[in-house]
């Protein structure tokens, strides 16, 4: 602050006046009951207007997709495939898909945050749809995973990233990702009502994605590795994610990959929205 | 089977469990409409899980509860369609700012994107947090985030609010501007449900009062009943040196008995007496013996005396814990 503390910050507020309070008081009719989308749009609001207040919270989403592109495309791009335009063809769609995905984890540690503020108390008191305050959430989380989904994408571009899909093509790449990360992210809004602490979400959280995302083919072609990890990766359902994104990005889209990642989503979602609901409302 | 029209809160046997805690215990509770009814007791005799159980977010192990006549097991959302809560710990949005919050509840109570501002602007004034408005709520002072709570709960009118302990930890200033609220509340026909360890503060605002100790009501009653209940009145004598305040104590057993004891104040002692010149007495027998006072009253027993006579022990004492430890 330039100013000299003439103010200080705490200045106390003024007493309540009797006559407002009255007033106040007596203006406050029920309207009728909200309808469920507007009521998640209120708290996927709510998500944005923390977003607005504190910006910085943005920034690991940011760095992160960054740090990985260029540290796999500069250090690996020449041994693992010959060159570094060549493996970031490859790559890119696949730190596409790695950056968003670590992004869901954040969804169970905000809500295991959530719940031990009394605010939750005052959302489930409330006439509204139940599962809202967890679909807001979920709405707005959105946001994040198209921040960073685009500055892979635009860092790829300025390292030389050609797509082959064209813009139709990006789009469809990343609109695929953030759907399959908002079912995704239901896992972790389950464990974050399991377990005890924030950091316990992170961490369980982290230590389910890893293997997941490093046992798939977002680094390498699966057909180089020893049969029983290739069986492997070729199950994995980031693989299948891969391989859409690939396909979107590259212009070689194929339907059967895009619908099998659809209906991966389509399940997360179904089993895990009403297990988190119902858990939240137990709570 | 309705109940009764005038009670907003009508409970019988009600049970919550958490492991070997029974945490409420079989609690039968009638609270009219209209008025501010109050419930006391230490920590951890039950109050909030009780609440929690009213407000429809714990759900009773046993028992049954109704809410201004709807089943809060079986009619969850009619419920909560009449009630608000400020509860124990700040229910509201700390990583939002003071009109963010209002306008957010407004949403979700219904009111349109226009109507939901305007409303918070009324409150955010008519609660005297016009210069805070916008800051974020972590940076708030206790009285102001406790006014803020109070407010968000009173964005539509509920019939019936839940408010629990709205005034520990606060200055006697913001205080007595929570009180001037409940009143407010209460004058407008609002019935309000409050949970607290103050005695003064149940005395000051409650028609009724229920005592509740280890998750069941002790007493009930008015607290004039509570008060005629214990049946004698309380004479206070301060001390001017709190070394000497256990000679004192001696010299006043002598003519009152065991029951003197001391205040949470170092240099308060309380005695129940039986009439101004018992009390007379005790107070010659103090200066002859040449114990400077600063001064005694004689009046109603309190509140504390109250739970001292219900349950032998005083409503603030940990001696239990710490003998036991
Ligand atoms: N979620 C919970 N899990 C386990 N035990 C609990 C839980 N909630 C409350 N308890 C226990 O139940 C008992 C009653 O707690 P409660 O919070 O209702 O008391 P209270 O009267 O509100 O106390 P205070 O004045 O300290 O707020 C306590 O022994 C407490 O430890
Ligand atoms: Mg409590």
């Amino acid at each position: 602050m330039s100013t000299a503390a003439t103010t200080s910050p705490d200045t106390p507020s003024t007493t309540p006046s009797e006559v407002a309070l009255h007033a106040a008081l007596a203006s406050g009719e029920r309207p009728p009951r909200v309808s469920a989308p507007v009521a998640c749009l209120a708290f996927a609001g709510r998500s944005m207007r923390k977003i607005r207040h504190v910006p910085e919270q943005l920034l690991d989403v940011t760095i992160t997709p960054v740090l990985f592109l260029v540290m796999f495309v500069y250090l690996f791009g020449g041994a693992v495939a010959g060159s570094t335009d060549d493996y970031l063809q490859f790559i890119l769609p696949g730190i596409l898909v790695q950056a968003v995905l670590f992004t869901t984890v954040y969804s169970g540690v905000t809500l295991n945050t959530d719940m031990t503020k009394g605010v939750v108390d005052r959302f489930r008191s409330l006439p509204v749809w139940g599962p809202a305050p967890l679909v807001g959430a979920a709405v707005g989380d959105l946001v994040r995973y198209l921040v960073a989904a685009s500055v892979t994408v635009i860092v790829g571009f300025a390292l030389g990233f050609e797509a082959g899909g064209g813009v139709l093509g990006v789009l469809g790449g990343i609109a695929l990702v953030m759907l399959f990360a908002f079912g995704l992210a239901w896992v972790f809004t389950t464990l974050g009502l399991l377990m005890r602490s924030p950091s316990a979400v992170m961490n369980t959280g982290f230590m389910a994605l890893f293997p997941l995302v490093f046992l798939s083919n977002i680094f390498v072609d699966p057909s180089t590795l020893p049969s029983v990890l290739e069986s492997m990766v070729d199950l994995n359902p980031v693989s299948h994610l891969v391989t859409a994104v690939r396909g979107l990005l590259g212009g070689t889209a194929d339907a059967g990959d895009i619908g099998l990642v659809l209906g991966e989503a389509a399940v997360l979602t179904l089993v895990f929205v009403p297990l988190t609901t119902r858990m939240y409302r137990r709570a | 089977m309705p109940s009764s029209p005038h009670l907003a809160i009508e409970t019988t046997g009600l049970v919550k469990a958490f492991g070997d805690t029974r945490a409420v215990d079989g609690v039968d509770l009638q609270v009219p409409t209209g008025a501010v009814y109050g419930v006391l007791g230490p920590n951890g005799a039950g109050k909030t899980t009780t609440i929690r159980m009213l407000a429809t977010l714990l759900r009773p192990d046993a028992g049954t509860a109704r809410v201004l006549g709807h089943d809060v097991v079986d009619e969850p959302d009619a419920v909560r369609r009449r009630i608000s809560l400020t509860g124990q710990l700040a229910s509201v949005d700390e990583e939002l700012g003071g009109h963010e919050n209002l306008q957010l509840l407004g949403r979700l109570l219904g009111y349109s994107r226009r109507q939901a501002a305007a409303r918070a602007d009324e409150l955010i004034t008519a609660f005297g947090l016009t210069a805070a408005a916008s800051r974020l709520v972590k940076n708030y002072s206790g009285g102001m985030r406790r006014r803020l709570d109070i407010a968000a709960s009173l964005v539509v009118t509920p019939d019936l609010l839940f408010l629990d302990e709205p005034t520990t930890g606060l200055d006697p200033r913001s205080r007595n501007e929570v009180w001037a609220i409940v009143r407010a509340l209460v004058s407008q026909g609002t019935t309000v449900l409050l949970c607290t360890q103050y005695l003064d503060e149940a005395d000051q605002l409650a028609s009724r009062i229920a005592v509740i100790d280890t998750g069941r009501v002790i007493a009930e009653g008015t607290p004039g009943e509570l008060k005629a209940s214990v049946g004698r009145s309380a004479l206070h004598v301060r001390v001017l040196d709190p070394e000497r305040r256990d000679e004192a104590r001696a010299i006043l057993a002598r003519g009152l008995g065991d029951s003197v004891h001391p205040d949470p104040d170092p240099v308060g002692l309380t005695a129940p007496v039986a009439d101004a010149e018992e009390a007379a007495e005790a107070i010659s027998a103090l200066t002859a013996a040449g114990v400077p006072i600063g001064g005694f009253s004689l009046g109603q027993p309190s509140l504390d005396e109250v739970f001292l006579a219900l349950t032998g022990r005083p409503a603030t004492d940990e001696t239990p814990e710490e003998v036991a430890a």
